[in-house]
């Protein structure tokens, strides 16, 4: 594939679940609550998107694919975007502005606190998404995007913490993190392994 | 035979059907249409209500207005499509995929414990048409949504004074079907099978406890919980079991399938209460299916003055 149509293609395709949602709303395909679905709709897409996005580095490790690397930022950028339209979704659809419920639910709601946090910690990473933010922060840049990982288990308890009593499709999005974060451990013990006696920081 | 298959289904009773729904789609655009507007674009789906769902053999009900909400019921399609019946599936779309399987026919109910009369019964047996009434209930579940349904079926009372429960009758549990072949959900352990439901004997003899047979006046379809469920419309929707194949009258509180999977989230009594929180939710407020600002929650789902005399005294905090 020619490496100039990646981004478009991923663009494209990350644009899809917007599509397809819009398109269910006007062929009455959300079902009897709607504004549940699509509550879920983005929820679900976001907490993808962004597992997808952690998949990049182990792709490179694991096959050598370095293609998916062009859409890293690309990628987190869309799971931003759909977190984005689930709290909007949430703000405007479920509650309305009422926004004394909102914050008595921020305050008291296990799920929803950790759901919110996972947004906030979302905006300086999409912030200092650009190329002029990373040449600013330098070293910083890389130490402030580990918090993706915890923006990552945020969003997973949040969608645990939520179930009522089926919990399958949270742990299946559990184990997909774990096994993410488990084939990055191994390549860092890897690494310093076969570096030592290099100079460790951190 | 009394409860009619589908299949009995007469072609001036389709049509019946077709131009019913019409009527209602009409109604239903321009309401949802005014919704719409106040939605914005990204709710056009509202303005579509489409087709209507099963078709049921009709059965023959009086009116029952002295119990019946005048408020507006929502439509077939919504109240045969977005249903918590995990024996088919967890998502709320999947019972009216999947509940095709169930075998309604012949059915028989058990009836056992501290009663006079304990037997297997036959649905027929139980429920006579003559005895058919429709009420229109609002029905709260606790996941902070509602619905306006017509219900047809008989009270309660009106089968457990035919029972004839003993002076040790203190509660009735009653037991879901139990077989993963018809209700292929139950292959999964997402809650323990069978599903259990109880009541005190003062809430299950109270004249608004129905045992339906039908919604719609017709025969209830299988993702409601046919051929026989019960409504307790001032209780959260989980206590309404569905598909019932036995009632055991006993002594002591029956354990109950919520109350076991989250002691702490679902209790026994589990009465609708916008002042007692579920943990994790506010109950407060529900959204009715089919508008858009949710509405503040009634106690007792607003059928306060006819049930709130059963728990006087009654700590309803710590009995949620």
């Amino acid at each position: 594939m020619k490496a100039v149509l990646i981004k478009p293609l991923v663009f494209i395709t990350c644009l899809l679940p917007l599509v397809f949602g819009i398109w269910a709303g006007f062929t009455d395909q959300l079902g009897a609550n709607p504004i549940e679905e699509i509550t879920h709709r983005t929820g679900d897409w976001a907490l993808r998107l962004l597992l997808i996005t952690l998949a990049v580095t182990p792709a490179r490790r694991l096959f050598g694919w370095s293609w998916p690397l062009r859409v890293r930022r690309l990628l987190g950028l869309f799971t931003f975007f759909y977190a984005c339209l689930h709290l909007l979704t949430y703000f405007v659809l479920d509650q309305f502005f009422d926004w004394d419920e909102i914050f008595k639910d921020i305050i008291k709601r296990p799920y929803i606190t950790i759901g919110f946090s996972a947004f906030v910690l979302l905006v300086p990473l999409a912030i200092t998404s650009t190329n002029a933010m990373m040449r600013r922060l330098g070293k910083r840049w890389g130490q402030l995007h580990q918090l993706v990982y915890v923006v990552a288990v945020f969003g997973i308890l949040h969608y645990l913490w939520l179930v009522k009593a089926d919990y399958l499709l949270p742990l299946i999005h559990a184990a997909i993190l774990l096994a993410l974060l488990l084939v990055r451990v191994w390549y860092q013990r890897q690494s310093l392994s076969t570096r030592r006696p290099a100079p460790q920081t951190s | 035979m009394l409860i009619k298959r589908p299949g009995d289904i007469k072609t001036s009773d389709i049509t019946d059907e077709k131009i019913y729904h019409q009527r209602r789609a009409f109604l239903q655009a321009g309401s949802r249409a005014a919704l719409a507007m106040a939605a914005g674009a990204v709710l056009p789906g509202l303005m579509f209500p489409g087709e209507a769902a099963a078709q049921m053999a009709a059965l023959p009900f009086k009116k029952n207005t002295r119990f019946s909400t005048d408020e507006e019921v929502n439509s077939l399609k919504d109240i045969t499509r977005y249903n918590n019946f995990y024996e088919f599936g967890t998502d709320k779309t999947d019972p009216a995929k999947y509940a095709h399987t169930l075998k309604t026919d012949p059915w028989n109910i058990r009836v056992e414990g501290e009663v006079e009369n304990p037997a297997d019964y036959q649905l027929e047996d139980l429920i006579k048409e003559s005895q058919l009434e429709e009420r229109v209930y609002r029905l709260r579940c606790v996941e902070a949504w509602s619905m306006v349904i017509p219900w047809v079926g008989i009270p309660l009372s009106t089968l457990i004074k035919r029972f004839k429960p003993t002076s040790k009758a203190k509660y009735v549990e009653f037991t879901t079907l139990h077989d993963p072949v018809q209700m292929p959900g139950q292959k999964r352990g997402v809650l323990g099978w069978p599903y259990v439901e109880g009541l005190r004997m003062d809430e299950a003899m109270h004249p608004l406890t129905l045992m339906a047979v039908g919604l719609y006046g017709k025969v209830l379809p299988n993702q409601n919980g046919a051929p026989i469920r019960l409504v307790v419309p001032w209780k959260y929707g989980f206590k309404s079991i569905k598909s019932i194949v036995k009632i055991r009258f006993t002594e002591t509180m029956p354990n109950t399938s919520w109350n076991l999977s989250g002691p702490q989230e679902y209790g026994f009594y589990a009465n609708v209460n916008p002042s007692v929180d579920h943990p994790r939710w506010s109950q407060s407020r529900e959204r009715r299916i089919g508008e858009f600002f949710k509405r503040k929650t009634a106690m007792f789902n607003g059928y306060q003055e006819q049930v709130a005399s059963l728990y006087s005294g009654m700590d309803l905090q710590r009995n949620y």
